[in-house]
């Protein structure tokens, strides 16, 4: 929380710096842009009942403005959430998985074709068929660096980070011109054929045709709950907590540490998957080369973990922050005069950073506090 | 010693409260020059605080410190230091990759034009400071390569070379071996002939009685009572630092011994940088007896227990647990077979320390009936069996949910002992089980162990503490350099062990 509040306090100084604009007006317009003013929007709205002019005391203003940036806001938070988890779920077992970005890019690659594929089957079962698919997908993905860690010691950072590069050029390959995946009806343009109308999520808030908020979002929620149980009520969260905590004493206890280190990437790389398969059935429906090689959910997905704490209420809020800032400061939703949105795209970047930076600071903040509150570092109390 | 001076330090109504707790109640202390003073409580009772009062860690919330007769305030360590107070803390503060003189001369280094340090001068002046004091020591050896013993010399050194004339020693001897400590008290001599005082700070009554001219005895942050060394003893000052009886020998009837439940054949082991540190041990322990594994530490005993438990692997030999090969089996399969071990570093091995106390009592047994089924854990359950076993065990310091690291070492120690012995093992091994604790937590833990014999377990008991081995062990092994080299019944004596322990010829094998 602190990490926040100082990471936008130095946002803020920046704009003031930078701009010679106020930043409260510009957090402002920030917020208005990421629809979640739309919780404050209590009031008489009209109901939509044709010929007739209902209005109904609610926030229910489905039609409003508002409501449909924050529908774009929880479209992103979504796999922001589940990029959180695989990076937080390592995070227990003691591993830094910066592959979440591959495991993504792995997971939507997969999805599209699924959807791609199957066209006949009912709804649910195709999507079913394509989100597995690209769990599994993602799940091995990651898979690759755990058995690595598991068995030679290869370093998980290391490898991560080879396999995202391996992930983005092999998409790209698949996706680009003339590739194996690019549609053959736009032949002028490097993207996928769009997924089958089956394998399509349901819009539940907002308008289909206007890319309203699919259920995804419910599966990502579902995801922390999976989260919390897999760690907290589990054997395999035991182990991998274990293991993350001291290796040394869980491998005494008679924990298998390669087993865990591998079955932790994996699951891990599976919330990835999921996520990326979630993009593509839930709004995007195709893949194309640009958001194969510049898509950075994985990556948000770090800064999300450290600030939520690898826990699963602070990984929702956490992701819903970044998710904002995203939805907020876009070309689409930032007032120009206010604060110019080539720029305010950057702004969010420079949070980010600055909250990833914050997040180890945050520690030494706590540090001093509790020095200049007790002179010197207290001795543990002994009964 | 010289009586009629006044003190050089006095400390009066020292009083510092925690939260919650009060770690120094009205504590009087005095130090005559050319004594050691010892300071002598269990874990917690204050001495560390009181000590870190004194060096400036910590500002006490009343009382008055006099240094020579003359009331002083100590802010920091640095006032300390420059008031003459040296302090050698249990874990060293030395920079391994530097050499002996480096880190003495750390601070206030000789230097040539204020800039480059003056190795050589450096040198020299730790070599004199050495002769005075007559240390052996090599000041250009590198830290992280000399031994435990010797290290602690630098640490002494580097306190009298700022001229400290009150040296505070915190539990010096824990990391010693018995021949170091020795050493350690011969220096102690030296330096008291020369008129420095020390504070020497222990939960060890014998070492207290063979060193200390003085003995201020705390229990739970007041101070019981100052007792000179003629007169002491080992029965009295227990029972002021406990407040009760304390049984020194622990109790025991003869031993029944059965069958063989933990027989190790010929196993070799290597070490973490590939040597061979075990050299072909083959010994058993039955049912009901207790066999004590004795030896200096660093030849392979440690890597006797990771064999044994499955940690390490084998390079050659058979090691048989209640019948079943255990041979490169996986620690977990050992476990199940009925193996209890208490390891050597609770912190290290012993405990995830970050877990709740429940947590670290189900290390073993998480994936198991009642704990869980299918891999579904029943936390509930968890912590209820552990309020159980935390009651049995009398650890103190917190509940099922409370984090291991809250806890004192040796409550930390009961939840592993807790642990082991509830799982009704077979064979159980202790390695080193009252490693750092006061009094009262060993007799609790030879007791235990005792009492695990008592209802037919084979007990393997590995020690560097002789005293520990002679009064628990039914049957006493010797290891030294990787090989056992000699076995005595328990009425050996300290010497003749000492001597097996050293590589001296011993009696053969019983």
């Amino acid at each position: 929380m602190l990490t926040a509040v100082i990471a936008f306090f130095i946002g803020g100084l920046v704009i003031l710096a930078t701009t010679k604009k106020n930043p409260l007006s510009t957090y402002r317009a920030i917020f208005d842009g990421t629809g979640l003013n739309w919780f404050f929007h209590v009031g008489s709205h009209k109901i939509g009942i044709p010929f007739t002019d209902t209005r109904v005391w609610f926030p229910w203003d489905t039609a409003s403005r508002s409501a449909m940036d924050l529908q774009q806001t929880l479209i992103i938070v979504t796999p922001l959430i589940l990029t959180g988890i695989a990076v937080a779920f390592a995070f227990r077992c003691g591993l830094f998985n910066i592959g979440g970005n591959g495991q993504y890019t792995v997971g939507a690659i997969v999805g599209v074709q699924f959807g791609v594929w199957f066209a006949g089957l009912p709804g649910p079962v195709h999507v079913i068929i394509a989100m597995a698919a690209a769990t599994l997908a993602g799940a091995l993905w990651a898979g690759i660096a755990g058995l690595l860690k598991a068995t030679v010691g290869a370093h998980e950072v290391i490898t991560t980070i080879m396999l995202n590069w391996i992930a983005l050029w092999v998409g790209s390959y698949l996706v680009g011109f003339n590739g194996p995946m690019q549609d053959p009806r736009a032949l002028s343009a490097p993207v996928t054929r769009p997924v089958a109308q089956s394998a399509r999520l349901d819009v539940f808030w907002g308008f289909p045709t206007l890319q309203g908020l699919h259920i995804g979002f419910f599966i990502a929620l579902g995801a922390l709950v999976v989260y919390w149980l897999v760690l907290n009520r589990t054997t395999l969260g035991y182990e991998v907590k274990a293991v993350g905590f001291n290796a040394e004493a869980a491998r005494y206890g008679g924990i298998s540490v390669p087993r865990n280190y591998f079955l932790a990437m994996a699951i891990s790389g599976a919330f990835a998957g999921l996520a990326g398969s979630i993009d593509i059935l839930g709004w995007e429906f195709n893949l194309d080369l640009t958001v194969v090689q510049s898509v950075q959910i994985g990556f948000i997905g770090i800064a999300v973990a450290l600030l939520g704490r690898n826990n699963a209420l602070g990984i929702f809020f956490a992701a819903l922050l970044f998710g904002a800032l995203l939805t907020g400061t876009s070309t689409r939703n930032l007032d120009p005069s206010v604060f110019k949105p080539e720029l305010a795209g950057n702004l969010t970047q420079i949070i980010q950073g600055l909250v990833v930076l914050f997040v180890g600071v945050d520690l030494l903040v706590l540090y001093v506090w509790r020095a200049l509150r007790r002179p010197f570092p207290r001795r543990r109390v002994e009964s | 010693m010289v009586d009629d001076e006044r003190p050089v330090l006095e400390l009066r109504g020292v009083t510092k409260h925690f939260p919650g707790v009060l770690a120094n109640d009205h504590i009087d202390f005095d130090l005559r020059r050319g004594e050691v003073h010892a300071l002598l409580g269990e874990n917690g009772a204050g001495k560390s605080t009181l000590m870190n009062i004194l060096y400036g860690l910590y500002h006490p919330d009343e009382g008055e410190i006099r240094i020579k007769g003359e009331p002083v305030r100590i802010n920091s360590p640095k006032d300390a230091i420059a008031r003459g107070i040296g302090m050698v803390h249990q874990h060293f503060m030395l920079i391994p990759v530097m050499t002996v003189a480096e880190n003495i001369v750390l601070a206030s280094e000789p230097t040539h034009a204020g800039v480059l340090l003056d190795y050589r001068a450096a040198n020299r002046r730790v070599e004199h400071l050495a002769g005075t004091f007559n240390f052996a020591i090599d000041p250009q050896a590198r830290v992280e390569n000399i031994g435990v013993g010797q290290q602690q010399r630098v640490e002494i050194l580097k306190a009298l070379y700022r001229s400290a004339d009150i040296l505070i020693l915190d539990e010096p001897t824990a990391v010693l071996t018995p021949q170091e400590a020795g050493e350690l008290f011969e220096i102690l001599g030296t330096l008291t002939r020369e008129g420095l005082s020390v504070i020497f700070i222990s939960h060890k009554l014998n070492e207290v009685l063979e060193i200390a001219d003085r003995i201020t005895v705390l229990r739970r942050g007041k101070k019981i009572g100052t007792v000179p060394h003629e007169g002491a003893t080992e029965g009295g000052l227990a029972r002021m630092m406990v407040g009760r009886e304390v049984l020194l020998r622990v109790e025991k009837a003869a031993a029944a011994p059965g069958q063989p439940f933990l027989e190790v054949e010929d196993v070799h082991v290597l070490d973490d940088r590939g040597l061979e540190a075990v050299k072909g041990v083959t010994f058993d322990v039955r049912a009901g007896e207790i066999v004590g594994l004795a030896g200096v530490d660093g030849n392979g005993q440690s890597e006797v227990v990771e064999a044994v438990t499955g940690l390490r692997r084998t390079s050659a030999g058979r090691v048989r647990l209640g019948g079943h090969d255990v041979t490169g089996s996986s620690a977990n399969r050992i476990l199940d077979l009925g193996l209890g071990h208490i390891p050597e570093d609770r912190q290290r091995r012993g405990l995830v320390l970050n877990f709740s106390l429940a947590e670290n009592l189900a290390l073993h047994d998480f994936d198991k009936e009642p704990n869980s089924r299918f891999g579904w854990l029943f936390p509930r359950r968890i912590i209820h069996r552990a309020r159980g076993l935390l009651k049995q065990f009398d650890v103190r310091g917190g509940g099922p949910q409370t984090l291991a690291s809250a806890l004192s070492g040796g409550n930390q120690q009961k939840v592993v002992l807790a642990r082991e012995i509830a799982r009704d093992p077979r064979v159980l091994i202790a390695a080193q089980p009252t490693r750092g604790l006061d009094v009262g937590a060993i007799e609790f833990v030879h007791q235990r162990l005792i009492e695990a014999r008592d209802s037919g377990e084979a007990v393997l008991l590995v020690s560097l503490e002789l005293e520990e081995i002679l009064s628990l062990s039914d049957r006493i092994l010797v290891i030294y350099e990787g090989r056992i080299v000699a076995e005595y019944p328990p009425d050996v004596t300290e010497e003749e062990l000492g001597i097996a322990m050293t590589g001296g010829r011993g009696r053969e094998a019983a």
